[in-house]
C-alpha cells in the first residue's frame, strides 16, 4: 500500500461499490413501517384556493394521512412560511397557487397506489387569476401580483441582508453596483455597443429525481434521509419550520445521483416531514421527472448590456440591466441575482460601472441554484459582447480578452484585491488547444480552407469568465486516528458524484503519510458529522479539504504532545515522515504510540479542524469571494450555411484548478462541466405554454448524449495555487460550464458571420439569421 | 390480479407473483431487493434501468414483468464474480467513467451487450449503441475510452 498523496490520480473511493451496483441511493432505502407520499399540484399557474375537500381522500383504504392548508395553519408546532433567503413558500399552498405543480396537498397511504387515488378525489375549487408569465409581463406598471407581500426571515444570509423584494411590485430583489462614472466613463468612449442577450429556463435533469424518507418520533424527534447538498441547511429550515431545536433533527444523505445546484436547500422535505408527522409513520416521498420540472430550474434571463470602448479595444464603461424570471418563490434567486451583478464586468478591468439586477417574481416554476449560479447568465452576454466588439473594432478576440483581462492584484468590481488569477494562462491553454489563429479568415469570418464543401463552414471562437464563492461560509471536519493507525474521516459534505470522497482521503493521507486504503470517509449524518454550510458552490475542495488538512495536523500535533510526554523526547525533535513518527535515535508507528498512549490496544484520537471565511480579506478589503474561479474555453464548430445545421467539432476547457489535489477527478469534472455546457448551449430549454411546461420529461427535454460529443474535449487544469486552499487548491466544479456557450456562438459568427444573441443556438436560428443577412445583401 | 412467473436472475432461478402492470425494474428492485439499475426518465430513454434479458439491453422501467417470464436476466449485482470485477467495471474505475454512480449500471450493462454483440466496435458503433444511456455529470469521453480499452481498440 502506497502512502496517500495530493497530486496523483488514486482510484476513486465510491467506485467499487457504484461498478456493482451495491451503493445506495435513497430510492434503494427503506425503513419499517414506512409508508408512500405523493402531492397534489395546482394544474393553474395563478389561482385563488376556494375550497378544499379531501374527506373522501380519507376514507380511500390504505390512506394513512391528507395534508392540507388547515394542517399547517392551525398547528401551533408548524411554522407555515420557510424559505432560504424570504419566507415566502409554505409546504401546501395556503391562499394561492403560484405556479403550475405549485404543492396544494398531499397524501400518505400505504401503497402508492392509494396514495395516487386518494389525490383524485381531492377536491379543490380554484378561482383562476391572472398571471404573469415572463418577466416583461411581472413588471408592467398594475401587473398582478405573485406575492402581495413578502415575509422577511428574523436572521438570514450575512450577504444578502441589504437584499429586500419591493413591496408593491414582482420584483423579488434589486442589487446595484455602481463604480466610477457612468457619464464620464461613456462620455470617453470611442465606440459604444448596445445589445439585448437571453437565455431560457433549463433544469438539472440529475438521473436521481429529488426523494424523502421522513420519520417523526412521539418525542417530536425529527429524521429525515434526503437528497440534499446541503443537510445543515435543511437541518436549520426543519427546526424553524417544526418548532424544535436543530439538536431534535437528523439529517441524513446517501449518495447523491447528481446534484448540480438543483438540490440545495429545502425541496421535498418539509412535506415529507409534515405528511410523517401527520401519519404517525415514516413517509418515503419520491418525485416523479415531472415534478422535478415544477420544483427548481435555473433562471431565464434578459440581459441588456451597454458599453463604452476605446478605438484601441480598452473597455471604458459598461451599463448592464440583468432580468432574472426567479419564478414563483425566491428560493436562491436574490443570490443568483446578486452574483450575475457582480460578474456583468465579467473577468475584465472596467472603471465605470452600473450594473442593476434583479430577481424577478413570476407565475412559473420556482428558479434557483444551477451550476455556474448565475454566471452563465452574465457571462453569455459579457463573452458575446466581447466578439461584437472585437469583430467591429477588427481585434482578435483573444487579444481583446488579454488586454482587458485581469492580471493578478487587479482590483475586481467590489475593489477587492484579486488573488491567484490564471486567466491569461487558460486563455493561452484553450487557444493552443484548439489551434487559434491558424486559419485564414475572410472577410464575413468564413473559412474556406477549411470548408467542407462550399455549404459547409468553420469557425472558432473563445471565451472566458471569472465566479466567486459563497462568503463568508464554515466548514468543519473531524478525523479520528483509531488504534491501528487506520483513519476514519467525518465532514458533511455530500458526494455527489464530484469525487469528494477521494479528495478528503487523499488530503488527510498526505499530511499523515498513510495509505487511502487505510483511511474511510463516513457518510454525511447531522447528527455524527460537525456542521458544514453547503456542498455548493464548488467550494469543497478549498474550504472542507482545508478542514480536514487541519485535522490531519491536529492529530500530528497530539501524537507529538504523546511522545514527548511516554517517551521524554523533547515535542521540537519529533517529526514525522512516511506515516511514521521520527524520533533523534527512534522511529516509532503510529501504534505504537496509540498503544504506549491508552495501554492497550484500542483508543481513539480525535483531530478537529474548521475554516471559516470572511467578510474581509488578508489586504483587509471587504471580501466577497474567498477564492476566486477562473476559466477559459473555445470551440471549433461546423455550420452548414444551407440548413444552419450547427456541429461542435472541438472544444478545450481550461480551468484555474490551483493544485490539482486528483488530476483524473480535475478532467471529470471539466470535461462533465463542459459537456452540461453544450447541452444549454446547442438545446436545452424549458418550453412552456400559459405557465405550463410543456416538456417536462426526458423525451421532450433532450440531454446531451454519447453522439452529441464533439470529436475531442480537451480539460486543461491550469494552476495558480491559492494561498489559503489546501496545497493551493481552488474549486473547480462550475467553472468549465460558463464559457461554453458564449464560446460557441463565437465560433458560429467566425464561421458564417452570423450573432445568435438567444439560447439555445438552434439551427433554425442561425437558418433565419443566415437569410436575413443574405436579404440584406451582404 | 397477481401472476406467478419463472426468471433465471443472474444465474438463480427465481419464482415471483407480480402483478400484470408491474414493471421489469419494479419486480428486479423491489422484490429481489436488486437495486443496482435505478429508475431515472420512466419513459424508456435515460438507460439508467438497463437489465440484460436474454442477453440484449432492455428499460426495465418500460418492460412487463409478466413478459419477462421465462427469461434470463442479467444485474449489475451478477455481472462479477466474488473475487473478480468484470473488464467493463474495471475500466469504468480506471478511466473515471463515473462520477454520481446513478447512470452506470446501465451503461456497464449496454456495454456488455455491445461487446458481446460486436467484440470490436468502431467508435461510432459504440456511439450509436450507447446513444440511449445519458450521463448527466458528463462522463461520456471517459466512458468512450473505457469501453474502447476493453474491446482493445
Amino acid at each position: 500500500m502506497e502512502p496517500a498523496a495530493i497530486g496523483k490520480t488514486f482510484r476513486r473511493l465510491d467506485y467499487e461499490t457504484k461498478v456493482t451496483g451495491r451503493a445506495q441511493y435513497l430510492a434503494d432505502m427503506s425503513v419499517p413501517g414506512m409508508c408512500h407520499g405523493k402531492i397534489l399540484r395546482s394544474p393553474y399557474p395563478h389561482a385563488r384556493i376556494i375550497r378544499i375537500d379531501a374527506s373522501k381522500a380519507r376514507a380511500v383504504p390504505g390512506v394513512v394521512a391528507v395534508l392540507t392548508r388547515d394542517d399547517i395553519l392551525h398547528d401551533e408546532g408548524i411554522e407555515p412560511f420557510y424559505g432560504p433567503v424570504f419566507k415566502d413558500q409554505t409546504i401546501v399552498a395556503v391562499e394561492k397557487v403560484r405556479h403550475v405543480g405549485d404543492p396544494v396537498a398531499a397524501v400518505a397511504a400505504l401503497t402508492v397506489d392509494a396514495a395516487e387515488e386518494a389525490l383524485r378525489s381531492i377536491e379543490v375549487d380554484y378561482e383562476e387569476l391572472p398571471a404573469v408569465l415572463s418577466v416583461d409581463d411581472a413588471l408592467k406598471p398594475g401587473a398582478p401580483l405573485v406575492h402581495e407581500s413578502v415575509k422577511l426571515p428574523a436572521s438570514g444570509f450575512a450577504d444578502l441582508a441589504e437584499l429586500k423584494p419591493i413591496e408593491g411590485t414582482n420584483v423579488c430583489t434589486h442589487f446595484r453596483l455602481n463604480r466610477g462614472d457612468i457619464q464620464k466613463g461613456f462620455a470617453a468612449a470611442d465606440r459604444i455597443f448596445e445589445d439585448t442577450f437571453t437565455l431560457p429556463a433549463t433544469q438539472h435533469s440529475f438521473l436521481e429525481t429529488h426523494a424523502c424518507i421522513a420519520s417523526v418520533e412521539p418525542g417530536g424527534r425529527i429524521t429525515v434521509w434526503a437528497t440534499t447538498q446541503n443537510p445543515f441547511v435543511v437541518r436549520t429550515q426543519l427546526a424553524n419550520i417544526f418548532k424544535v431545536p436543530v439538536s431534535k433533527v437528523r439529517v441524513i444523505v446517501p449518495y447523491l445521483g447528481g446534484g448540480y445546484g438543483g438540490k440545495v436547500y429545502p425541496k421535498v422535505e418539509p412535506i415529507t416531514v409534515a405528511l410523517a408527522q401527520k401519519a404517525g409513520r415514516p413517509v418515503r416521498l419520491m418525485l416523479t421527472r415531472e415534478e422535478v420540472f415544477y420544483t427548481i430550474t435555473k433562471h431565464a434571463a434578459v440581459i441588456k448590456m451597454k458599453t463604452g470602448v476605446k478605438s484601441d479595444g480598452t473597455l471604458v464603461a459598461r451599463e448592464c440591466e440583468i432580468h432574472l424570471d426567479t419564478g414563483a418563490y425566491a428560493e436562491i434567486g436574490p443570490r443568483v441575482a446578486k452574483k450575475s451583478g457582480y460578474t456583468a464586468a465579467g473577468p475584465y478591468r472596467i472603471p465605470n460601472l452600473k450594473i442593476d439586477s434583479y430577481s424577478v417574481y413570476t407565475n412559473k416554476p420556482p428558479a434557483g441554484a444551477f451550476r455556474g449560479f448565475g454566471v452563465s447568465q452574465s457571462a453569455w452576454a459579457v463573452e458575446s459582447q466581447m466578439d461584437i466588439i472585437a469583430a467591429a473594432l477588427k481585434i482578435d478576440p483573444l487579444a481583446l480578452r488579454k488586454q482587458n483581462g485581469y492580471d493578478e492584484g487587479d482590483k475586481f468590481v467590489t475593489e477587492e484585491t484579486l488573488r491567484a488569477v490564471g486567466l491569461k494562462q487558460c486563455l493561452d491553454e484553450v487557444a493552443r488547444s484548439i489551434g487559434w489563429g491558424r486559419m485564414e479568415q475572410s472577410s464575413n469570418g468564413a473559412v474556406e480552407q477549411w470548408s467542407r464543401g462550399k455549404n459547409i463552414k468553420r469557425g472558432k471562437g473563445i471565451a472566458c469568465m471569472i465566479k466567486a464563492t459563497i462568503t463568508p461560509s464554515i466548514s468543519s471536519a473531524v478525523v479520528k486516528l483509531n488504534e491501528d493507525a487506520s483513519l476514519s474521516i467525518y465532514t458533511g459534505t455530500v458526494e455527489m458524484g464530484q469525487g469528494s470522497e477521494t479528495v478528503m482521503a487523499q488530503i488527510a493521507g498526505q499530511e499523515l503519510g498513510i495509505p487511502l486504503e487505510t483511511i474511510q470517509v463516513l457518510g454525511v449524518d447531522t447528527d455524527v458529522v460537525p456542521y458544514d454550510l453547503t456542498t455548493s458552490s464548488s467550494r469543497s475542495t478549498f474550504h472542507m479539504g482545508k478542514a480536514v488538512q487541519l485535522a490531519a495536523r491536529d492529530i500530528l500535533s497530539q501524537l507529538k504532545q504523546i511522545v514527548a510526554k511516554e517517551y521524554g523526547v523533547p515535542e521540537d525533535q519529533v517529526t514525522f515522515a512516511d506515516g511514521k513518527i521520527r524520533l533523534p535515535e527512534a522511529q516509532l508507528n503510529y501504534s505504537d504510540v496509540m498503544f504506549k498512549r491508552f495501554g492497550m490496544q484500542g483508543g481513539t484520537l480525535v483531530g478537529e479542524g474548521q475554516v471559516k471565511t470572511s467578510t474581509k480579506n488578508e489586504f483587509g478589503e471587504k471580501s466577497t469571494s474567498a477564492f476566486w474561479f477562473l476559466a477559459a474555453g473555445a470551440a471549433e464548430v461546423e455550420v452548414d450555411v444551407e440548413t444552419g445545421k450547427l456541429s461542435l467539432v472541438k472544444y478545450a476547457a481550461a480551468v484555474d484548478v490551483g493544485k490539482a489535489i486528483n488530476p483524473l477527478g480535475c478532467r471529470q469534472q471539466l470535461n462533465g462541466a463542459a459537456i452540461t455546457g453544450i447541452g444549454q448551449a446547442l438545446f436545452e430549454e424549458i418550453a412552456y405554454d400559459n405557465g405550463q411546461p410543456i416538456n417536462p420529461n426526458l423525451v421532450d427535454y433532450v440531454l446531451p448524449s454519447l453522439g452529441d460529443m464533439p470529436e475531442s474535449i480537451d480539460p486543461i487544469s491550469v494552476e495558480t495555487p491559492d494561498p489559503n486552499g489546501p496545497f493551493g487548491a481552488k474549486g473547480i466544479g462550475e467553472s468549465a460550464l460558463i464559457p461554453v456557450a458564449p464560446a460557441i456562438a463565437n465560433a458560429v459568427f467566425d464561421a458564417v458571420g452570423v450573432r445568435i444573441k438567444d439560447l439555445p443556438i438552434k439551427a433554425e436560428k442561425i437558418f433565419l439569421a443566415l437569410e436575413e443577412m443574405k436579404a440584406k445583401g451582404r | 390480479m397477481k401472476k406467478q412467473i419463472h426468471l433465471r436472475v443472474n444465474d438463480m432461478d427465481r419464482r415471483l407473483e407480480v402483478e400484470a402492470r408491474t414493471t421489469l425494474l419494479d419486480a428486479v428492485r423491489e422484490q429481489l431487493g436488486l437495486t443496482g439499475a435505478k429508475l431515472g426518465c420512466d419513459m424508456q430513454v435515460c438507460g439508467a434501468c438497463t437489465l440484460l434479458l436474454d442477453g440484449k439491453p432492455v428499460s426495465a422501467c418500460s418492460f412487463l414483468a409478466v413478459d419477462a417470464d421465462g427469461a434470463e436476466i442479467l444485474t449489475i449485482e451478477g455481472l462479477s464474480g466474488t473475487s473478480a470485477l468484470h473488464p467493463l467495471q474495471e475500466a469504468f474505475m480506471e478511466f473515471g467513467a463515473l462520477q454520481c454512480g446513478y447512470c452506470t449500471s446501465g451503461f456497464i450493462l449496454t456495454a456488455k451487450a455491445l461487446l458481446d454483440e460486436q467484440p470490436r466496435p468502431s467508435e461510432e458503433q459504440i456511439k450509436d449503441y450507447l446513444g440511449g444511456n445519458f450521463c448527466r455529470c458528463g462522463c461520456y469521453q471517459e466512458i468512450m475510452e473505457a469501453v474502447k480499452k476493453v474491446a482493445g481498440c
